[in-house]
């Protein structure tokens, strides 16, 4: 079995090389840093050997996760071959990598993608004269046309037989290769040559791991540093920064011989984009206007249309009543009967009737990604976004919050700086999912008469949530982080491939659906056993629905109530829905439903509209949906947090914040409400007076962790 | 000391030196900004900052604030 590793930049094609070279297509986006996953396949044609999908990197540094997770793989791993994918329409930067993977002494390929680009640009490059320079083949390829793919496995699997490593390259000026000679000479030489320089110019750069890996000894690192100080007065710079100049120097003479580039720069069509959509004036119109049209297909217009047909016919008309037809003819008990029908299936049916909605979203999003628009979208907010302590970059996982928190939250990863991205993880979940959008309905229609202004509210909730909390929480010792700069490249436009797309849309929506038919599933059958078992003139029972003010889930629903009375709704039904809304939120409109005794409701709990305008105020109704809106997000969502916080007091501290900001924020609504629409004062109102006092203090004082980042 | 922040949309200049230190001054160079290379401002993002800017030829996006690290020569015309 042999192991080849496929490394490149960002945005280089590697997804499709990978799926051109494995056969099994998979997700392609526009979005720099979206393959962060390790993927693996078996060479198409070649069982025996195994490619694996490195993270796009510039650098083989260990600044970002992505370079550390590429650089343990090398090591630790210790593939056979590389394969190197090289842009090359952007060929300076990526041979920049290249040089560093050409130290390592493993064989090695460079497939050259998008030559078509450089030819249609009438530039020209001397691929055999830049492949003696480097010591390693080059193949061109094409990864969307499927050219040149075999070549490259033939040339890789030729040097991996004939234990082919590149010879090293001699990169760097006259003062930094006789530093670097001194080096190899004091304590490398036991290596083999061609794996000798790697090590060399690290510990030139005064890596830390390789330090220890060599296991030096102070006084060997003293002796060699006498050599790199030597070195770094006579450049003027530190000796990784020398390094970094050197390798562009070099690559930057070595294209001057090999690369026959057009002196006049023409405009790209993507140029001639970008005018238009990043233009002064007219960026942000067009930025509104495609998002109103997001929301317009996907949420007002198809995606309802499908969902109410799911919703009304599909489960309404067929499978329910067939479900409940087929029981009663074959004599099911009713108990049975009971958790299958009214629990198991009108549960799940009630979340898997957003997918169509979900579906919707999601293809429009993922249309938006792999155009390209996206990184725009980054590059046009970042500004707004940095007051708030989060990136450009936190507005796509917003936006993809908004269908689902899931792949929301995941969507934080190619933000680099470590604070703004658990930021953007800890407030993402603010933002309305489709999901909480069955909990605007319930509450618009029962207390506001349908108006559309609470489902507005909601979002600018949501919206003022992420803001506040960001500009509150950037202000505090666990969000100062080294600063990191903001690096975005804006792709080139092209046209979506139809089977990426959809193979977004299929992975995001089937990660739902699946949640659906197990967490879903699992807590629709609790919450029901919790609800239809109880004790009953002292013996534990099942009970009618009528009975079920005595059932264990009222009961436990009494003990925590309380913590809610001062936010109005201190009732036992709203405490249990709250807290099955934690399985999943749309539960928490069944479990209403099923509470107040009208079994099975519709997705906008219509039936009980009544019910609860009688049980609370309309202003407690609104502090209800605020909290339900802003607090822990299901527990899929909070799984999510704690895959990407990675660090289980950070996954605690977002969750316990969530929490506690809900909780305030619904007191101050609740309290203030009452106080202007009723009158009412009480020792509760002082207390939200208190808080609005504290958030507004930590809103407008100065932050004492800002330092003048440029000293010099 | 002249930086990229100072440089006027449209306009191009040789990078002198990248000042700071650790992960922002390596990741600058890493993306190819280093002393002696070309760098060209076309546009500001429309409220004004990040700005996009071609570096070995390529497109790049920076805040303003990370430009200021990046000290420049002359302008080119």
């Amino acid at each position: 079995m042999k192991k080849i590793a496929l490394i490149g930049n960002q945005n280089s094609g590697k997804t499709t090389t990978f799926n051109a070279l494995t056969g099994s297509n998979q997700y392609v986006g526009n979005w720099p840093g979206v393959t962060v996953e390790k993927k693996e396949g078996r060479i198409k044609g070649h069982n025996d050997v195994i490619l694996t999908d490195l993270p796009g990197i510039y650098s083989l540094s260990t600044y970002t996760i992505e370079e550390r997770v590429s650089r343990s793989y090398l090591f630790d791993e210790k593939p056979d071959g590389i394969i190197n994918l090289v842009d090359g329409s952007n060929l300076e930067r990526n041979l920049f990598l290249t040089t560093q993977l050409l130290e390592l002494g493993i064989p090695m390929v460079i497939a050259f993608n998008f030559n078509d680009i450089v030819e249609r640009r009438g530039e020209k490059i001397d691929f055999e004269k830049l492949s003696r320079e480097l010591h390693c083949n080059i193949v061109p390829i094409s990864a969307l046309k499927k050219t040149g793919i075999n070549e490259v496995v033939d040339e890789i699997l030729s040097a991996i037989d004939k234990h082919n490593a590149p010879e090293p390259i001699h990169p760097f000026s006259g003062s930094v290769e006789h530093a670097l000679a001194h080096i190899e000479e004091a304590v490398l030489h036991n290596l083999a040559r061609n794996k000798q320089r790697w090590y060399s110019v690290k510990l030139f750069e005064r890596d830390e791991d390789v330090r220890q890996v060599l296991n030096l000894d102070e006084k060997t690192i003293a002796h060699i540093d006498e050599d790199i100080v030597a070195c770094e007065k006579e450049v003027g710079d530190d000796s990784r920064s020398i390094i970094t100049t050197e390798r562009f120097n070099f690559i930057s003479a070595l294209l001057d011989r090999v690369y026959v580039k057009k002196l006049k720069v023409q405009l790209t069509p993507s140029d001639k984009i970008d005018r238009v959509v990043t233009n002064k004036w007219a960026a942000l119109p067009i930025f509104a206007l495609i998002i109103f049209l997001l929301y317009y297909i996907s949420i007002t217009t198809v995606g309802t249309l499908l969902t109410d047909w799911v919703n009304d016919t599909l489960f309404g008309e067929w499978i329910i009543p067939g479900a409940a037809g087929a029981l009663e003819s074959v004599g099911c008990a009713s108990w049975l009967q009971g958790l299958l029908v009214d629990g198991i299936i009108s549960g799940v049916g009630a979340v898997l009737g957003f997918v169509p909605q979900m579906m919707v979203l999601f293809l429009l999003l993922s249309i938006l990604e792999e155009c390209g628009y996206m990184s725009r979208i980054a590059f046009i907010l970042d500004r707004v976004f940095r007051h708030f302590g989060l990136s450009g970059k936190s507005f796509i996982p917003m936006l993809i919050g908004t269908g689902c928190g899931v792949p929301g939250i995941m969507a934080a990863r190619p933000i680099e700086n470590e604070s703004d991205r658990r930021m953007t993880v800890m407030t993402t979940t603010f933002m309305p999912c489709s999901a909480k959008l069955p909990i605007i309905a319930l509450i618009a229609g029962s207390f506001f008469g349908g108006s559309a202004w609470v489902a507005s509210s909601a979002y600018f909730i949501g919206i003022a949530s992420v803001i506040i909390s960001g500009i509150m929480l950037k202000k505090t010792k666990p969000f100062q982080s080294t600063p990191s700069p903001f690096v975005l490249e804006l792709p080139n436009y092209h046209v979506p491939t139809c089977f990426a797309v959809l193979k977004t849309t299929w992975d995001r929506t089937f990660s739902f659906i699946k949640r659906a038919t197990t967490l879903i599933m699992l807590s629709t059958i609790i919450v029901w056993f919790l609800s239809s078992f109880g004790w009953l003139n002292g013996s534990f029972t099942m009970l009618e629905s009528e009975e079920q003010n005595v059932s264990i889930l009222a009961y436990i629903g009494r003990a925590i109530a309380w913590i809610f009375s001062p936010l109005g709704w201190g009732e036992w039904r709203a405490a249990v829905a709250s807290f099955t809304g934690l399985l999943a939120k749309e539960n928490l409109v069944s479990t209403l439903g099923v509470l107040y005794g009208f079994g099975e409701v519709a997705e906008d709990g219509a039936e009980m509209w009544g019910a609860l305008a009688n049980a609370m105020p309309p202003v407690a109704g609104f502090s209800f949906l605020v909290f339900n809106l802003l607090c822990a997000p299901c527990f899929a969502a909070m799984g999510a947090i704690k895959r990407e916080m990675n660090s289980p007091k950070w996954t605690a501290f977002a969750i316990a914040y969530q929490c506690v900001y809900a909780w305030v924020i619904s007191l101050i609504i609740y309290q203030i409400g009452r106080l202007f629409i009723y009158g009412q004062f009480g020792f509760w109102t002082v207390i939200a007076f208190l808080f609005i006092a504290a958030i507004i203090f930590q809103l407008v004082r100065p932050n004492k962790y800002l330092r003048s980042l440029n000293k010099a | 000391m002249r930086t990229l922040r100072n440089l006027k949309i449209g306009h191009s200049a040789n990078v002198v030196k990248i000042h700071g230190e650790g992960v922002l001054k390596q990741r600058i160079m890493d993306m190819g900004i280093t002393p002696g290379a070309v760098i060209f401002v076309r546009k500001a993002a429309p409220l004004g900052d990040p700005i996009e800017v071609t570096v070995r030829g390529y497109e790049l996006s920076l805040r303003k604030r990370d430009a200021e690290i990046i000290e420049i020569g002359e302008e080119d015309l």
